[in-house]
């Protein structure tokens, strides 16, 4: 009971979430901006050369992201506002995680293996669905996509051991 | 008018009972394709087109356009019902359309949103009928100059329409504009912001961003407060459609303006995604309750739908006259009509007569019929996703994953579909509008290379962006566009200061 009201109450605020992420993108636009003008962003007897556009996109990028980063240092204190809840942010992770997961295991055995865990294990863990039920209707959405891209459209799709044994 | 007669002939072609077949299995797959999130538009008429190769290629088009339209129509019901757009088009209407499902609404919206892009798509068709000769002349003067400007406009229009923080959208889209220049540089073939990533060659792709972004990222939000999420009931009964029909003509200003403006963009090469946003920044700009915009005003579905369908119809006009595709979907038409031995251009209107005009004729049995099939079937639809979340919620993931794949056969898409999820989740909390990062991505490469190729026609002046009225008007209302929040702001300040004083 405490636990779960602790984690409601735990929380990161929007404030630093803001600065976080400004400064994340300040970052990104920074490399950006590095390498355009690695790559020669003035012009040559060409015109523009490549890095000519992104710098100043790069460019950009840093000055409205470091404006941002200003901002949430100066509504700190006032801001009170949750990003997100202790609480909340273990939900997302209960997707996230298995998602992450679950695209490894595409590129390790295929998809359509993975599939059909990803969704009967979220369908009982999360779901409490049956077995039974969980089963039938993973296998059965594993089955109609292989139908669907393998056989009739003809879409490949990765494989694995598995579909190799059936002959794909 | 000859035009009237040969779009009789038109009509005798596309009304023979194996075409009609066509047209209805055409938009039922086109709304299927609409509604799931990942498999887009150009995605599935592309899947797709490998299936008609066997029929005669009137009726292939026939058949891949209607899909074109259902998948038009398609994208609007799960942006309403779910917040997630199953287009990028739909992405405006999710801005209105959700928060009026929200509210229990949700007939009343789809009911307005089918209805304008029925409204748009017709409109946009009579164009294309009476108007395809001198709308090509028109569109052989767009240079490199005008092209860009009409972006500048476009990016601008967000900018200077957008609520919130405009600083937040402009690092939004500028990131975009990053995005979009990861990859082979067309000039000068340099490798750009690759950083050894051999798999970066081809850049970031729109579709995976979207899917990622909007999909993976609204699925991750959704889980936050458990599994209560659940897409909101779609009641669709007859007199919720005639009301919202009742109410409908209220809006004909901005049905109006958004058809010029799907028109516009459709026609040179915008697509239906810009049309919707900037049909809908327009709308929110000129509408009485503009404030309201984004708690469910039926105008703010009203706007982006029919501007989009408009778009999405009149970008087959230069894919047909000047075998230019205006739009994703369109460039994929285009590969079909090649592989089928037709060349599009000004000859196929004389030589293939009969071709061009079942076309057009099946434009408007098109949107009828799709009228109709979107209108008695969304209950249907939505019931297929009213299921409940532990079950739907990785099934969109692994139909995400799919997309995402299946986009270059590339394996890096799918784990960038992941991060991207990552990433609309947290800008959707922190307020960093999406729209912008994506229209941004979509259309940098073209704005990019039309800026460089006027500024290599003007020989770096930058005064080649008013050298004419045409390309002028359109960057000076974009400068205008820009700055008019920092008017708006000045004029509050000038306001309060007077007030207190």
């Amino acid at each position: 009971m405490n636990n779960s009201k602790e984690a409601a109450q735990r929380a990161v605020r929007i404030g630093t979430m803001d600065a976080i992420v400004a400064a994340l993108i300040f970052t990104l636009g920074a490399l950006v901006v590095y390498e355009s003008y690695r790559l020669g962003s003035g012009w040559d007897e060409n015109g523009p050369q490549a890095g000519y556009f992104p710098f100043y996109i790069g460019l950009l990028v840093c000055v409205s992201s470091a404006v941002v980063f200003v901002q949430s240092l100066l509504r700190f204190k006032s801001d009170m506002r949750v990003f997100v809840r202790q609480d909340q942010f273990g939900q997302v992770l209960v997707i996230l995680l298995p998602s992450a997961g679950y695209v490894l295991g595409i590129q390790l055995i295929g998809i359509y293996v993975p599939s059909a865990v990803f969704i009967g294990l979220f369908m009982k863990i999360v779901g409490k669905y049956s077995w039974l039920r969980s089963t039938a209707i993973c296998l059965a959405v594993s089955v109609i996509a292989f139908l669907m891209f393998e056989v009739w459209f003809k879409i490949p799709l990765p494989k694995g051991p598995f579909e190799k044994l059936i002959g794909y | 008018m000859e035009e009237l007669s040969a779009l009789f002939h038109g009509f005798s072609v596309a009304l023979t009972p194996f075409n009609l077949m066509l047209m209805f299995i055409g938009i039922i797959l086109g709304v299927i394709i609409g509604v799931l999130p990942g498999l887009g538009g150009a995605n599935g008429v592309a899947i797709l087109l490998p299936l008609t190769f066997s029929m005669p290629p009137t009726s292939a088009i026939i058949m891949l356009s209607c899909i074109y339209w259902g998948a038009l129509f398609g994208g609007a019901i799960t942006s309403i019902l779910f917040n997630i757009p199953g287009e990028p088009w739909s992405v405006a209407t999710t801005f209105d359309g959700y928060p009026m499902a929200q509210q229990g609404r949700a007939g009343e919206a789809l009911t307005g949103a089918f209805t304008s892009s029925f409204v748009g798509a017709l409109v946009a068709v009579l164009m294309f009928t009476f108007l395809a000769p001198l709308i090509a002349n028109f569109a052989l003067q767009f240079g490199p100059p005008e092209f860009f400007a009409v972006y500048l406009l476009t990016f601008c229009s967000f900018i200077g329409t957008g609520k919130g923080n405009p600083f937040k959208i402009i690092a939004s889209m500028m990131l975009g504009f990053a995005m979009a220049a990861v990859g082979i540089d067309i000039v000068t073939g340099q490798l750009r912001l690759t950083f050894g990533f051999t798999e970066l060659l081809s850049g970031f792709h729109f579709l995976v961003a979207v899917i990622g972004l909007f999909g993976i990222g609204e699925i991750l939000l959704s889980m936050e407060e458990g599994l209560s999420f659940s897409g909101h009931s779609a009641k669709i009964n007859p007199r919720i459609v005639f009301q919202t029909w009742a109410k409908l003509p209220r809006y004909w200003a901005t049905s109006i303006r958004s058809c010029f403006i799907g028109c516009w963009m459709g026609i040179i090469p915008g697509g239906a995604t810009p049309a919707s946003f900037m049909s809908y920044g327009v709308a929110r700009q000129m509408s009485r309750d503009g404030g309201k915009f984004g708690t469910g005003q039926l105008e703010g579905v009203v706007a982006p739908e029919t501007a989009a369908h408009a778009a999405g119809t009149s970008a087959l006009l230069p894919m047909i006259t000047l075998g230019i595709p205006g739009s994703p979907t369109a460039a994929v038409l285009l590969g079909g009509l090649m592989i089928w031995g037709l060349q599009p251009g000004p000859l196929l209107f004389v030589e293939q007569k009969d071709f061009v005009w079942g076309l057009i004729a099946s434009m408007y049995l098109g949107n009828i019929a799709g009228l109709i099939v979107v209108l008695t079937m969304v209950p249907l639809f939505a019931a297929i996703l009213r299921v409940p979340f532990s079950i739907i919620a990785p099934i969109i993931v692994v139909i995400c994953a799919i997309g995402a794949f299946t986009v270059k056969n590339n394996m890096l898409d799918v784990w960038l579909m992941v991060v991207f999820g990552v990433v609309g989740y947290v800008f959707k909390k922190l307020d960093y509008p999406l729209a912008p990062l994506v229209l941004a991505l979509v259309l940098g490469d073209a704005a990019e290379s039309s800026f460089r190729q006027a500024m290599l026609l003007s020989q770096g002046s930058i005064t080649v962006f008013w050298s004419n009225w045409l390309v002028g008007s359109l960057t000076t209302l974009a400068l205008v566009l820009l700055a008019w929040p920092l008017f708006t702001a000045l004029r509050e300040r000038l306001r309060a200061a007077e007030q207190s004083g």
